[in-house]
């Protein structure tokens, strides 16, 4: 019982290991290579960022943003001729995300206050900002050569002194200590929780938990000091991933979102705004969108009209198999995280393998379909579902 | 030896903790009208979904005997083969198709290829002949009237060769001219043979059209009289609906009213908001004393629960007027969220779709109405929310192994107490309770008047709207009664019989 509960739990987490291993076996070792686990990380970053913002709108009821593929041509586009105007990079970046707001609040209000359905008022975003982006581009590839704006999302952190040879020690080292703030921190609340006589979950499974967390951590940043070091877009995502994992785990704001697709009608008579509730989170998902926008500019070095062309299904799609529920009111962080990852490890493990890029959208879509007939049969199960 | 079309016989019905049919017998006699009378939650539409195979043949126990014959119906398509046709309260038509659509929906008059229309609307239009609805058969539903509505669900039963046609409230949203047409159109079928069964609460109308009336009453027949002679007395159907002793049902409390006025309202009228020229709430005034528990009676349709999400943050209807004092102070409450930093609580009746997040747990539905109050700088503190959680946990005795549980799991009691807990942790000084007691068994109802008691007692004002009387008489100090949107009596609980509210409703329903 207890072993059945664990794999109900840890479904996509076992479900990621699972592929993850299938993945290095077939490719002969070789998605373990540093540079492959770099990419990884690099070639997901849009994904990671997008996800995000995607469970907020997910959560309020499974309503999707269509357009965020097209959100990034846009942003991209705007980012690319500012550049090649000769603009400051600091003022585009901050134009750019101002630009996505603005987006936001467009797709918000009307969603939100004039309660057009998501999925409409999202296609139409999805061929507008497309079309605006391409025309902006004049149907032409342009690229990026300011240095500050490359620097600013795609080079690689260097600590004079520590990664000046061959193998970038200051990546090793922050993994070294975010391992070790890990285990101090749960040590401490577990410290704290006793002392108020708070209930606690049993020690051997929440360190296992930590110390599984730090290994990997460890072995990851191994890697990453094994080729060229922590690539700033990492930060990126890991800031946007924080701020979301602590707005919806931690705060009442958060609370809010979960509140909506859970019961909408019995969220308005608790006084909680739920237009607002819709408005934020089509607005932060165009910021995230735009924020993407950037970083795909800035990775690719160049912007054509097919940026970005059907993001919002690799979003969606990480929502989804990250165990966020299709009707609302369910879904984490963390696990939407798990589930972009295994996206993003099917997609790299098929590459290397050099399997067929029609195959590998087969294979996505089996994977995505079978999460969430996982989902809704076990939520049947247990008598819970919307 | 009478002729008798159907014969239901010990029929028990259960529902999880609740025995909503206890032993019912019912005799139908072919060519009569047959009324079921009797309170809201008495078991007649139970009865009568058994009856037509809503609640399948192995659900139930007892028998069902139809024309002779033991019938075990397991949908409702079933009993519709055998001719027994039900038209329910709450009309199952689809407005964006025409009458003859509706009419046939399901049943389609079909041709060599698909829907054969001709036929369609040539059999609607001698359907629609027989009730008299003059409309054409491609109207939309939307574009008639509800008298109208009711027509087209006649006909559209007729279209099934009914043979014995069930009616649940079929007046209730009709005016009275509609509602005499089609009482006499009942009355024009039972002379060309065919068998009716009536529920209804105008007990008026019982008395004009029916033959026999049995009465329910918690789930059990008390009795059937006859009025073939159309000359019952109303008091003595009334008597059988509500005749049930009150003991110790409702724990005592000191009667300590404060002069001061909790909340008042004047004047209050409220519109539908589809229907944007009918009135729900009609120029209603009333008020609360601090310390006191109003009742507020009625039957179901009378305009209470709008009358309370209206107040309480424009939470209904359309364009309302009137005036709210809050502990004297006019207040404007335009959203919920100002009605409840007003001081005000409305706890909904209907706690499945308007109380609660039933994939949620309990700790997590209490604090939603006031969730800063466990927050600091908008970061939830989630130690204290359980801390919270597990206080009113064991202050209102809810049954569960943990306040981690999720509300969907709960039994319909302990929900209702996950609701009150809710309440009274956003700290109202004006609770407007909507039917609190409904759906659950009586230990857990004890246990919520207990908490009422509890609330006055500490000076607050409680508003309890409730379609069960004796509830009404046991645990308030006053008592309004309103029908069709409007107020029509007051009186002292003390003073306040259940047949004197009955009389007042009859009243003003003539």
């Amino acid at each position: 019982m207890k072993t059945k509960a664990f794999i109900k739990k840890y479904t996509m987490v076992i479900a990621l290991c699972v592929v993850f291993i299938l993945f290095a076996v077939l490719t002969g070792g070789r998605l373990l290579y540093p540079q492959n686990l770099s990419n990884l990380l690099l070639q997901n970053a849009y994904v990671l960022v997008m996800a995000c913002g995607m469970l907020l709108c997910i959560l309020t009821g499974g309503n999707i943003d269509l357009s965020v593929g097209s959100t990034v041509c846009l942003i991209g586009a705007i980012a690319a001729q500012l550049l090649a105007m000769g603009m400051n990079s600091i003022l585009v970046i901050l134009l750019c995300l101002v630009l996505s707001v603005i987006i936001g609040v467009w797709q918000g209000f009307w969603i939100g206050n004039i309660h057009i359905p998501p999925f409409i008022c999202t296609l139409a975003g999805m061929f507008l900002f497309r079309g605006l982006g391409r025309a902006i581009l004049g149907s032409k590839t342009i690229a990026i050569n300011n240095k500050t704006f490359l620097n600013i999302f795609a080079s690689y952190i260097n600590v004079p002194g520590l990664d000046g040879g061959e193998k970038k020690w200051s990546a090793f080292v922050v993994g070294i200590i975010i391992a070790v703030l890990l285990l101090v921190n749960t040590a401490r609340s577990r410290a704290q929780k006793a002392k108020k006589g708070y209930k606690q979950i049993p020690a051997a499974s929440e360190f296992g938990k930590i110390i599984a967390i730090d290994v990997l951590l460890l072995y990851y940043t191994w890697k990453l000091t094994n080729y060229k070091g922590i690539p700033v877009m990492a930060l990126w995502v890991l800031a946007v991933v924080l701020i979301y994992a602590f707005i919806t785990s931690k705060t009442a704001f958060g609370r809010y979102f979960y509140a909506v697709g859970g019961n909408e009608k019995a969220t308005r008579l608790s006084g909680i705004n739920t237009e607002r509730v819709y408005f934020l989170a089509y607005t932060s998902m165009s910021l995230l969108a735009g924020l993407s926008g950037l970083l795909m500019a800035a990775r690719i070095g160049s912007v054509n009209g097919d940026t970005g062309n059907s993001f919002e299904m690799d979003a969606i799609g990480s929502c989804f198999i990250g165990g966020a529920s299709a009707y609302g009111g369910s879904g984490t962080v963390p696990g939407i995280m798990v589930g972009a990852i295994l996206l993003g490890v099917i997609n790299q493990g098929m590459s290397i393998i050099g399997l067929d890029n029609n195959w590998q959208y087969v294979v996505k879509g089996a994977v995505l379909l079978v999460a969430v007939i996982f989902d809704v049969v076990s939520n049947h199960k247990t008598g819970k579902a919307g | 030896m009478a002729d008798l079309i159907l014969e239901m016989k010990n029929i028990t019905k259960e529902f999880p903790g609740v025995k909503a049919l206890d032993n019912v017998n019912l005799k139908v006699e072919r060519g009569e009208i047959h009324a079921l009378v009797g309170e809201n939650g008495a078991g007649k539409s139970t009865l009568m979904n058994v009856l037509s195979g809503t609640y399948p043949f192995g659900s139930y126990t007892g028998d069902i005997v139809y024309n002779g014959k033991v019938c075990q119906f397991k949908t409702l398509h079933d009993s519709e083969t055998e001719g027994i046709v039900i038209i329910h309260q709450e009309l199952a038509l689809i407005p964006e198709l025409s009458i003859g659509e509706n009419m046939f929906l399901g049943n389609e008059r079909k041709g060599r290829l698909g829907i054969d229309w001709d036929r369609t609307y040539h059999e609607a239009e001698t359907h629609m002949k027989q009730v008299g609805l003059k409309e054409e058969a491609t109207t939309l539903i939307k574009d008639i009237g509800t008298g109208k509505q009711q027509l087209v669900e006649i006909a559209k039963a007729l279209s099934k060769q009914v043979k014995l046609l069930i009616l649940d409230e079929p007046t209730s949203s009709l005016n009275e001219e509609d509602a005499r047409m089609l009482l006499d159109l009942l009355l024009q079928f039972k002379k060309e043979g065919m068998t009716s069964i009536i529920i209804s609460h105008k007990l008026n109308e019982i008395a004009y059209v029916a033959d026999k009336i049995t009465v329910i009453r918690d789930g059990a027949t008390i009795e059937t009289i006859d009025n073939s002679d159309r000359n019952i007395n109303e008091e003595r159907i009334i008597q059988g609906m509500v005749g049930r002793e009150l003991s110790d049902r409702y724990p005592s409390r000191e009667h300590k009213i404060s002069d001061r006025i909790g909340m008042e309202v004047k004047n209050w009228t409220v519109h539908h908001p589809l229907y944007t020229e009918k009135k729900v709430v009609d120029g209603v005034s009333f008020n609360v004393h601090r310390g006191e528990i109003v009742g507020f009676s009625g039957l179901q349709g009378a305009g209470r629960t709008e009358l309370a999400m209206s107040i309480f943050g424009r939470s209904y209807g359309t364009d309302i007027s009137g005036e709210v004092l809050i502990d004297g102070v006019p207040k404007t409450l335009k959203t919920a969220r100002e009605a409840i930093e007003a001081g005000l609580a409305y706890v909904t009746e209907d706690r499945k779709g308007n109380g609660l997040i039933l994939t949620e747990s309990i700790a997590k539905n209490i604090t939603m109405s006031r969730l800063e109050k466990v927050c600091s700088k908008g970061i939830i503190d989630v130690d204290k929310e359980n801390a919270v959680a597990e206080d009113y946990r064991e202050k209102l005795r809810t049954k569960t192994p943990s306040v981690q549980q999720n509300v969907g799991n709960l039994s319909g009691g302990n929900q209702q107490k996950v609701l009150l807990s809710k309440w009274m942790f956003a700290d109202p000084e004006v609770l407007i309770l909507d039917e609190p007691t409904r759906g659950i068994d009586v230990g857990a109802k004890y246990e919520i008047y207990c908490i009422m008691n509890d609330l006055v007692a500490q000076g607050k004002s409680v508003v309890m709207i409730s379609s069960e009387m004796p509830e009404l008489l046991g645990m308030c100090d006053r008592i309004y009664v309103m029908n069709e949107g409007k107020m029509i009596a007051e009186m002292p609980a003390a003073e306040a019989t259940q047949e004197k509210i009955m009389a007042a409703i009859l009243q003003s329903d003539k």
